[in-house]
């Protein structure tokens, strides 16, 4: 066959009607809609027609962290039990076990976004485009991700949400490139703004409010480390032109357990080989690179059921049924070296105890790693926290951002406060609602606060800067912390003493004092302190509920 | 040699003037960006005022103050006491409401103004003809939480006010003409408006002690106004003189008695059931520091304003009503 009857051939097996690839498309479009549609609701936005009380989200934010199996199996291993929403996994691993990875091809937003990127036009059958889905040993390597992170997870150390496809996309997507698309989109409209020509600033400025009101937040958020988050991103999507779904089929840890679970799979790839004269056309569109081609077996665990190999096939020889033959059309087990399994089992065997040995966890642990409202003791934190950035695009105040090493190297991206960005609002619990799997716990407003005879639950403690701070260093009136501080009584009590200003006079100020006992550590006097580059008050994470250990006074003594 | 003549007369005229016109440009696009100055032209501002004070018919009380268990028929009725709303609105004028929306409180917690109140007065100036009545503030805390929590934004919303939240782009830069007030950044609603009623409620605060309607203009502006707390008696008196409002009504239905500003514990708040509403907004808060008990001539900013011709503080020789209802 030549060039030209092969792409006739392309073209003329498209069936039209409602075929199963274009059924797969839908779900695809169907299904990164709506993780985008829950990613942009996943903000308080206000609601000007709302009684007051109580703020909470209307959707399901977190749904497909909760289907993600990968989220499920490693935190089972971490924490021996399945938390919550995450029992919507076993779902798709059921589903899995009789059908293959049909998440990957179907529901995946990464792996959507991956195949939207390496997409080949129809009518490319080059050698080059061929050769590129062929089947390639570096695929193992997944597996080798895979139980490096299962390892580490079994061990309390849960880094699944590095790698992991649903994680990396919400926490690039949410706290680097919508931010950043915002920047660029407002900046532009800024500048057609600043035009003044009457016809293009009306529209502009209404296509601004919508964009506010709808997608992005009123005013930008910002993220400690976002261009890495996004860099990286953005680093995923370009593989693609150069081999198709790369992430997906050389590192994607969910992909690889997927794939071990497609070994049991009834449904799969039937091939009638003695048909098939080599054109290749299946190959070529080929998203898992799993041997669709005629002459070789079928391999369950790569292939991601996009069905292209049996739409563009011309001869009849490729077929998707259930119970294919297994003896000349498909191989279950994924090809797994010996070797590499050992090297991913060693790495995740060596990971935690390297992590450990540098202070962190338990000794010496790093004063600004303030964690949110609800948060487990740090060891738990760590054997559940996806990750993900939920909490931190759900935070009204943009006080949440992805840690760099405050909480060791294991705590990489997992949620710290900084408050000299945003402060923890003290009537809001959403990142205690978002969180997936536990690491943040749900409160509810009044268990956060500490009304009805318990105690308030404390994030860190406020300290005073004296050097710095206005009326104790410069004779100059403030009081700005304990304006705002929200207890009532409140964490910050003012003592008055007169002090004598550079030029001898003498000049009545408010010294501010910390309450030990009523500040819980928000954060608020920090972020309003006037001295603005570096606080005259600040928090740290000493006294937070949470921790037995990271404590600064005996814990009996009563709140009046 | 090449197989080809390399080039003819002809290429060789265009290729030179094209690399000639190229170098020409780069050079004239250098001289015409070239600049010693490293820094922007400094941008002049000339010092404005927002003097939106109407006169105030012939007859009536220059002072009102109204006690009674609705909210919102004390506030009609005080404002028919001065001499109604058609008085001070124009038809076709863009009202623009500034109750104090700063904090994340719900109403009972008496750190927002009274949301009946700020209903009351938004349907009573699109009575009077009002084009349209926006309702806004710059929060202290976050400001959709603000606006929701304190219910004042579906107050305001369910007749038909414009509630419009303090976006970053939403500021300019203004010359306030102050004396500790140079130059900050103006919410942009408050430059626009042709009438401003200004509502706030009385709270206790530790710096100034009583916060009241002039301390209420902090909310007007952006950038970093904790800054401000540093000359507050200073501050207030600017932003008195460069903002005078068409009325004020002192929302004093709930009152915070400690730990003001914001509150947080229904033990802090004091039911009144009281509002106070004048074209003087001096006199407005010279009567509210009375409800904490304290001397108008107690507090410096009201003499500072006073000093300034901005009103009075002897609010007791105007012409004052009283009523309960």
């Amino acid at each position: 066959m030549n060039a030209a009857e092969k792409q006739a051939a392309g073209k003329a097996s498209v069936k039209p009607g409602l075929s199963l690839r274009r059924l797969r498309l839908l779900s695809q479009t169907v299904f990164l809609l709506l993780f985008l549609f829950l990613l942009v609701q996943t903000a308080h936005r206000g609601s000007f027609r709302q009684v007051p009380e109580p703020i909470r989200l209307s959707y399901p934010v977190k749904i497909f962290l909760e289907l993600d199996a990968l989220n499920a199996v490693a935190t089972v291993l971490s924490t021996h039990s399945l938390y919550r929403g995450l029992l919507w996994a076993v779902l798709v691993i059921m589903a899995t076990l009789l059908l293959g990875r049909f998440f990957c091809g179907w529901l995946c937003p990464l792996g959507t976004l991956n195949h939207l990127f390496g997409a080949t036009r129809r009518s490319e059958p080059s050698p080059k485009y061929i050769e590129r889905n062929r089947t390639r040993p570096w695929q193992s390597l997944k597996y080798y991700v895979l139980f490096g992170l299962l390892v580490a997870a079994a061990l309390g150390t849960l880094q699944i949400g590095l790698l992991d496809p649903i994680s990396l996309t919400l926490r690039s997507l949410a706290l680097s490139l919508l931010p950043a698309l915002r920047y660029l989109l407002f900046e532009l409209l800024d500048a057609i703004y600043e035009l003044r020509i009457p016809f293009l600033w009306l529209p502009a400025d209404y296509l601004g409010r919508a964009l506010r009101a709808a997608i992005f937040t009123p005013n930008p958020t910002y993220y400690r480390v976002g261009w890495l988050l996004g860099g990286i991103f953005l680093t995923i999507l370009l593989l693609n032109r150069l081999i198709p779904r790369f992430f997906c089929r050389a590192i994607c840890p969910l992909g690889a357990l997927l794939g071990l679970l497609a070994r049991f799979s009834l449904f799969g790839l039937e091939k009638n080989h003695e048909q098939c004269d080599d054109c290749n056309l299946c190959l070529l569109h080929c998203q898992g690179a799993a041997s669709p081609q005629g002459g070789v077996k079928w391999r369950a665990a790569e292939c991601t059921l996009c069905l292209n190999c049996q739409d563009v096939c011309p001869r009849d020889v490729l077929h998707f049924r259930f119970f294919p033959n297994l003896r000349t059309s498909v191989a279950l087990q994924p090809d797994l070296g010996r070797r590499g399994l050992l090297t991913g089992v060693f790495a995740g065997l060596a990971f935690l105890p390297l992590a450990r040995v540098s202070p962190g966890v338990e000794k010496n642990s790093h004063p600004q790693r303030i964690r949110p409202p609800g948060a487990v003791a740090e060891e738990e934190f760590l054997a559940r926290c996806l990750k993900c950035g939920e909490c931190m695009k759900v935070c009204p105040t943009n006080a949440l951002h992805p840690a760099w090493f405050e909480a060791g190297l294991e705590g990489l991206w997992s949620p710290v406060l900084i408050a000299r960005v945003g402060y923890c609002v003290d009537s809001c619990v959403l990142c205690t609602q978002v969180c997936p799997s536990g690491a943040i716990q749900p409160l509810s407003e009044e268990e956060k606060l500490g009304q009805a005879g318990k105690r308030p639950v404390k994030i860190g403690l406020a300290f005073i800067d004296r050097g710095r701070c206005l009326p104790w260093a410069m004779a100059t009136e403030c009081i700005v912390c304990e304006e705002h501080c929200p207890t009532s009584p409140k964490a910050i009590r003012l003592e008055e003493v007169v002090v004598t200003r550079p030029d001898g006079s003498k000049i009545k100020v408010r010294q501010p004092y910390v309450d030990v006992e009523r500040c819980w550590g928000c954060g608020i006097c920090e972020y309003k302190c006037p001295v603005r580059d570096r606080a005259a008050i600040y928090v740290t994470s000493v006294g937070e509920t949470r921790s037995l250990t990271n404590r600064l006074l005996l814990p009996e003594r009563r709140v009046s | 040699m090449t197989e080809e003549s390399p080039s003819s007369r002809r290429e060789f005229l265009v290729r030179t003037a094209k690399a000639g016109l190229a170098v020409a440009a780069s050079g004239a696009l250098g001289l015409l960006l070239h600049n010693r100055e490293a820094r922007r032209p400094p941008v002049t501002l000339v010092p404005t005022h927002r003097d939106l004070s109407v006169p105030q018919p012939a007859g009536f009380p220059r002072i009102v103050m109204v006690r009674g268990p609705s909210p919102r028929a004390i506030t009609q009725a005080a404002i028919r006491e001065l001499g109604g709303m058609k008085a001070f609105i124009s038809r076709q004028d863009i009202v623009v409401i500034k109750p104090n929306m700063a904090w994340d409180r719900v109403p009972q917690q008496a750190a927002n103004t009274n949301p009946e109140v700020i209903q009351a007065l938004v349907e009573l100036c699109y009575e009077a003809g009002a084009k349209e009545v926006r309702v806004t503030d710059v929060s202290c805390d976050e400001a959709r939480r603000c606006f929701q929590r304190s219910g004042i934004a579906a107050a305001a919303q369910a007749v038909g006010a414009r509630v419009i939240l303090p976006e970053e782009h939403l500021f300019r830069e203004v010359a306030l003409g102050g004396e500790v007030l140079d130059r900050w950044p103006v919410f942009v609603p408050f430059l626009e408006a042709d009438k401003i009623i200004n509502v706030p409620i009385a709270k206790q605060h530790s710096l100034t002690r009583v916060s009241l309607a002039l301390k209420n203009w902090y909310g007007i502006l952006g950038g970093v106004r904790s800054r401000l707390h540093q000359q507050i008696h200073e501050s207030i008196a600017d932003l008195a003189a460069f903002m005078k409002p068409t009325l004020t009504l002192l929302d004093a239905v709930r009152i915070l008695v400690h730990n003001g500003p914001q509150g947080g514990s229904l033990d802090d708040v004091h039911q009144l059931n009281l509002v106070a509403a004048s074209v003087d907004q001096v006199a407005v808060d010279a009567f509210g520091v009375t409800l904490f008990g304290y001397q108008p001539t107690d507090f410096r900013y009201l003499i500072l304003a006073e000093a300034r011709g901005l009103g009075t503080t002897r609010f007791e020789e105007l012409k004052l009503k009283q009523i309960n209802l």
